[in-house]
């Protein structure tokens, strides 16, 4: 943040004097047009003083990359994120990188601890950023990047992918909740349970509708038999603050929206549109996977 | 003073000269080959392609102007950008500073035409017909997607299996060949034409920004030739170089790309920056302070740029030990920048300027780009980058330093050079609102952008969230891009009412009273005798030169064999040393240029058979053109002052063996980045090479290299037995046989091992480098066949033999290629395997 504060200032400051010799040069007092005119000039305009400034900011520079790439802290939080097109695959990791639990396009974070991410991608190539929380990182199919994220402040932060990544490159984001550590443990304890079981009529003829649409072939959900792995693990899926990789608001609505236009919504992407389930059926199934809190 | 030639010139001389070099007319022109013609031509479509990917701009900057517009779908919006960043990059920046290339060198540097007139028209007709067809792709929804850098995985066949991303890479790859071509073309022309006396410290800045722009191409297009040819590979046969699950490597695209990817930045501005040093002496009216340091500038500026490629790739995950020397390099490269700037400053104080269109353009050049060269000091800072990167705030670094290092030195241009071509300048008034209306719009289109990207708007998206606030930034933008698009149509316009091509001697002449030889008095011919240079103003310095020139009392003012000639000098001093006649139009180059785009186009929409058929059409057409060159030695001439050369020479003093040397230059690049790539390879990936009892046994290696000397051997002996057909053609049969089937003992083996180019990348790398050395080898055969031809009708022999010095040239080049690759395939296994 310094860095950038003191780059754009002194840019403005050096693009400003400069400006200032090229109107003295053409409209100044002779004698300081001679001063202008002088290879003197030349070589302290255009070597000294770069080569000054510019190693003083190389050295500095430097140093706070390696403080941003390096971190002497244990990780608290391990997660593996790994770009797809168009969402965000999200794996928490145990401390010999198991997985623990899966999620989709939400990350959670405790405040004031390391979290480190593993960066893959199994299709194209992606890239990880969250820009209040840090700068980007490629996700490189065949490669695993590593990035040290630590989380001050609790918030709602957005992140997008940065690399062009195709038809939804543009349509491709995630939230990143920044917590205190209780809340934080909370949220974690409450990923690491199977789904919950449907408790009202609708919710039942919602999970029975899940089954025989198929849906279980590309979702999972911890609990029950379907544990495909195309989409997003909708184990708790109601708890998400976001659908379509950050793209709406989670609710019964959009939920809703979602499973019957998909492709409406955000055309190309792998969900197709169940535009033939009745109005009954598309609140049903809503009903079901909003209460997957 | 005394001058080489008497006046008054004999009666007839300069009519002679006129009937010489007049152009053809009507429908004709087209197969005008002619430096002014051939260069207003190629100018023009540059311009043309401008404006079709600015308009593909404002399409862009409307959809965004408003959040989750729904104007144009991302299907359309991917193409738009991906073209336009193609068209700008390839089919307007590139061929626009060559094609002022062609039209100013040869004036400047007083030579009558540049060395290989029907190559010039051939790399600009390829370039005109294969442009168009690949920017009509958008029309048809068959254009490339996938961005103008290509990424794989994104662009291989899996994520893109559909037609686009093949227009991009054989279109392009095809376009880049153009511009080699007239890369080799400009340094030949630098160091081979220029008027006697102008050695290379009297050359102007513009000539040196020229030779270090054709030196650039000549190395970092190799490297885009070989990526896409790779990729082309993988799409359309399966060989897996950027797949990771077959040892492949996605980055491997990236290095290579960028390593002609930030080059080319600088090949785009290094004319912008040559342009410049020649306007802002004479908006001064002085010469250019510090001529030295700018030249020393552009050099630097050349060697740097390849050190710094890596700048585009700092948020890949490569080590930041590696990272902090490419951030260096990248801050580095500010300081040549920084000279020339500086200069610049220096020379309007010291002079006394006036303000005409060029000078505002010029002063437009230095607020842009002084602004886009500090943000992009920023962006080489590694922690701003990882923020920045693939943001909005680089799209507004990269239109502040390319409109202002190339758009505005170009439009300057225009208006400083149009008297020269043009039998009316450009309009002040009219000048004045297009750089105002241009100046303005491109701050207001391209400022907002730095804050849009700062808050977080990425690159590459059709649409964003209402939520965002990045409506009214966005807005701006658009507005800001429909007022360049305002400044653009009144220079439409400015050219339309008053550029009238100057057929002969009735350009508007030297209205800004400037100091160089492309101001001189100008026919057909160019100047009427090639003047004596003694400076690096010789029309400031040198009383009367102008009128001296026009009346002939200069080297070579007439004929002296009844052909366009130029004079050829020495490439440090400019000595002449021979007349060197030049070919006058042609259709040839025409026809071999349409067929050469039609080969690749068809072969982009895999119709084989007629892609085979224009193929050879192609080269039919060039053996034409080709057949009526090298007209052999004359009588040594006379040029005036009792000098007295030689008319077309062979041998290493001519300039055809130079531009033969550049392009096994070219050749031998391409080569090395698959070298690259089969290093690159082998360092990402541990299991690159196969174990050495994998590997063919050493006997057959051995043959192919015994085979491949024995030609080389037997073209030597063609060489010196030139004088009796009876010798040379059962020779060069013999050496044609051997360079062919050379290099199958050694591929052969591998593929008898069990090697396969569509199983891993290994696999893949050898047989590229083994088709490589084989098309090379099959080029050298059919230059063989191509002499043995001549040698049968009588055109080559113990004396014409500019031919055959070309033809041995290349199967040397053959020979060491194919050598080096098969010496590289099985030692390297041997000495780095398991």
């Amino acid at each position: 943040m310094d860095l950038t504060w003191v780059m754009t200032i002194g840019g403005t400051i050096i693009f400003i004097i400069v400006m200032l010799l090229v109107w003295m040069a053409v409209r100044g007092p002779a004698a300081l047009r001679g001063i202008i005119a002088s290879r003197a000039m030349i070589m302290a305009g255009g070597v000294a003083f770069p080569v000054v400034v510019l190693t003083a900011l190389l050295a500095w520079g430097l140093a706070i990359a390696r403080d941003i790439r390096v971190s002497g802290q244990e990780p608290a939080v391990r997660i593996e994120v790994s770009g797809e097109q168009w969402w965000w695959r999200v794996t928490y990791l145990d401390g010999a990188q198991r997985p623990l639990f899966a999620t989709g396009n939400e990350i959670h974070l405790p405040a004031g601890s390391v979290a480190a991410f593993s960066l893959v991608s199994p299709d194209v190539i992606h890239s990880f950023w969250i820009p209040s929380l840090g700068g980007k990182l490629d996700m490189i199919p065949g490669r695993t990047n590593s990035l040290i994220i630590r989380p001050e402040r609790p918030g709602v932060y957005r992140g997008q992918c940065a690399e062009f990544c195709g038809a939804q490159h543009a349509l491709m984001s995630l939230i990143a909740v920044v917590e205190t550590p209780e809340d934080y443990a909370a949220w974690f304890e409450n990923q690491m349970q199977p789904a919950r079981e449907p408790q009202t009529a609708e919710q039942q003829l919602g999970m029975q509708l899940f089954g025989e649409n198929g849906c279980g072939a590309c979702h999972a959900i911890r609990g029950t038999e379907w544990n495909g792995m195309a989409g997003p693990d909708l184990t708790h899926v109601g708890s998400r603050k976001t659908l379509g990789a950050a793209t709406f608001p989670n609710n019964r609505g959009t939920l809703a929206g979602w499973i019957s236009s998909a492709q409406h919504l955000k055309p190309g992407n792998k969900m197709p549109s169940f535009d033939r389930l009745t109005g009954v059926e598309l609140r049903a199934l809503a009903a079901y996977l909003e209460a997957l809190k | 003073m005394k001058f080489p030639n008497e006046t008054p010139r004999p009666p007839g001389e300069l009519e002679e000269l006129q009937r010489i070099w007049k152009p053809p007319r009507g429908f004709a022109l087209i197969s005008a080959v002619n430096n002014t013609y051939v260069g207003a031509y190629y100018v023009g479509t540059a311009l043309l392609f401008f404006i079709f990917a600015g308009i593909l701009a404002l399409i862009m900057r409307t959809q965004l102007a408003v959040p989750e517009n729904d104007l144009v779908g991302h299907a359309v919006y991917n193409q738009l950008f991906t073209v336009h960043g193609t068209t700008m990059m390839f089919l307007f920046a590139v061929p626009a500073v060559e094609a002022m290339g062609v039209l100013l060198l040869p004036n400047m540097i007083a030579a009558r035409d540049l060395p290989f007139p029907r190559l010039s028209a051939y790399a600009f007709w390829a370039y005109f017909v294969g442009g168009l067809v690949f920017f009509s792709s958008i029309f048809f929804g068959a254009a490339p997607d996938g961005g103008w850098f290509m990424y794989p995985p994104l662009t291989s066949y899996k994520f893109s299996p559909a037609i686009n991303a093949d227009f991009w890479l054989l279109g392009i790859g095809f376009i880049e060949i153009s511009a080699i071509a007239g890369a080799i073309e400009i340094v030949v022309g630098i160091l081979r034409t220029r008027a006697p006396g102008m050695t290379l410290g009297r050359m102007p800045v513009y000539a040196w920004s020229m030779l270090v722009f054709a030196a650039m191409i000549i190395f970092a297009f190799p490297a885009v030739i070989a990526c896409t040819l790779l990729l082309e590979l993988e799409r359309a046969f399966g060989w897996p170089f950027f797949i990771p699950e077959q040892g492949g490597d996605p980055l491997l695209w990236q290095h290579l790309f960028w390593f002609f990817g930030h080059p080319e930045v600088y090949i785009i501005f290094l004319p912008g920056a040559g342009m410049v040093s020649m306007i802002v002496p004479t908006i001064a009216r002085r010469p250019l302070v510090a001529y030295e340091l700018v030249v020393v500038a552009l050099v630097a500026t050349g060697f740097l740029s390849f050190g710094l490629w890596v700048h585009h790739m700092f948020t890949t995950g490569l080590p930041a030990m590696s990272l902090g020397f490419f951030s260096a390099a990248s801050m580095a490269v500010a300081i040549p920048s920084g000279i020339q700037v500086f200069a610049w400053i220096a020379t309007l104080a010291a002079g006394k300027p006036r303000i005409n269109v060029p000078a505002l353009f010029i002063f437009g050049f230095f607020f842009i780009f002084v602004a886009g060269g500090l943000t992009g000091v920023m962006v080489a800072m590694m922690p701003f980058d990882w923020q920045a990167h693939d943001t909005y705030f680089i799209v507004a670094h990269l239109h502040y330093v390319l409109i202002g290092g190339m758009v505005f030195p170009l439009f300057a241009a225009l208006y400083y050079w149009m008297p020269m071509m043009s039998v009316r300048p450009l309009s002040e008034r009219l000048g004045r609102w297009a750089f105002w209306l241009m100046f303005g719009g491109v701050n207001l289109a391209f400022f907002p952008m730095h804050l849009t990207g700062m808050i977080g708007m990425p690159r590459r998206v059709y649409t964003y969230p209402a939520a965002m606030d990045w409506a009214s930034l966005n807005l701006l933008s658009t507005i800001g891009a429909f007022t360049i698009a305002c400044g653009v149509a009144v220079v439409v316009v400015d050219v339309f009412r008053n550029f009238r091509i100057a057929a002969s001697e009735d350009n508007a002449g030297n209205v800004w009273n400037a100091g160089t030889l492309e101001w001189l008095p100008t026919g057909y011919f160019q100047t009427r005798s090639i003047p004596i240079v003694t400076s690096r103003d010789p029309l400031w310095t040198q009383e009367n030169l102008a009128q001296d020139a026009e009346a002939g009392r200069y080297y070579l003012p007439g004929t002296v064999t009844g052909l366009r000639e130029t004079l050829v000098t020495s490439s440090d001093l400019a000595e002449p040393q021979y007349i060197l006649t030049l070919p006058g139009p042609g259709w040839s180059p025409v026809v071999g240029a349409v067929f050469t785009a039609a080969f690749f186009l068809l072969l982009t929409g895999k119709f084989v058979l007629a892609a085979t058929a224009c193929g050879l059409l192609a080269v039919i057409a060039i053996m034409i053109w080709a057949w009526g060159n090298d007209k052999g030695p004359r009588e040594p001439a006379d040029i005036g002052g009792g000098i007295k050369l030689p008319v077309n020479v062979t041998g290493r003093n001519s300039h055809a063996w130079l531009a033969t040397l550049i392009l096994n230059i070219v050749l031998f690049n391409i080569f090395a980045a698959v070298i690259f790539t089969y290093l690159f390879l082998w360092t990402v990936n541990e299991s690159f090479l196969p174990s050495a009892s994998e590997t063919p046994d050493l006997q057959w290696p051995a043959l192919s290299v015994a085979m491949l000397a024995g030609g080389s051997a037997l073209v030597g002996i063609a060489r010196r037995a030139l004088g009796s057909a009876l010798i040379t053609v059962p020779l060069l049969l013999l050496a044609s046989a051997l360079l062919l089937a050379g290099i199958v003992p050694a591929s052969y083996a591998h593929w008898a091992a069990g090697l396969r180019p569509d199983v891993n990348s290994y696999g893949a790398t050898v047989f590229t480098l083994f088709g490589l050395a084989a098309s090379v080898a099959i080029s050298a055969v059919i230059l063989c066949l191509y002499s043995i031809a001549r040698i049968l009708a009588g055109l080559l022999d113990g004396s014409r033999r500019l031919t055959f010095e070309v033809t041995a040239m290349l199967c040397h080049y053959a020979v060491a290629q194919a050598v080096l690759t098969i010496v590289f395939v099985t030692v390297m296994p041997r000495i780095l395997g398991p």
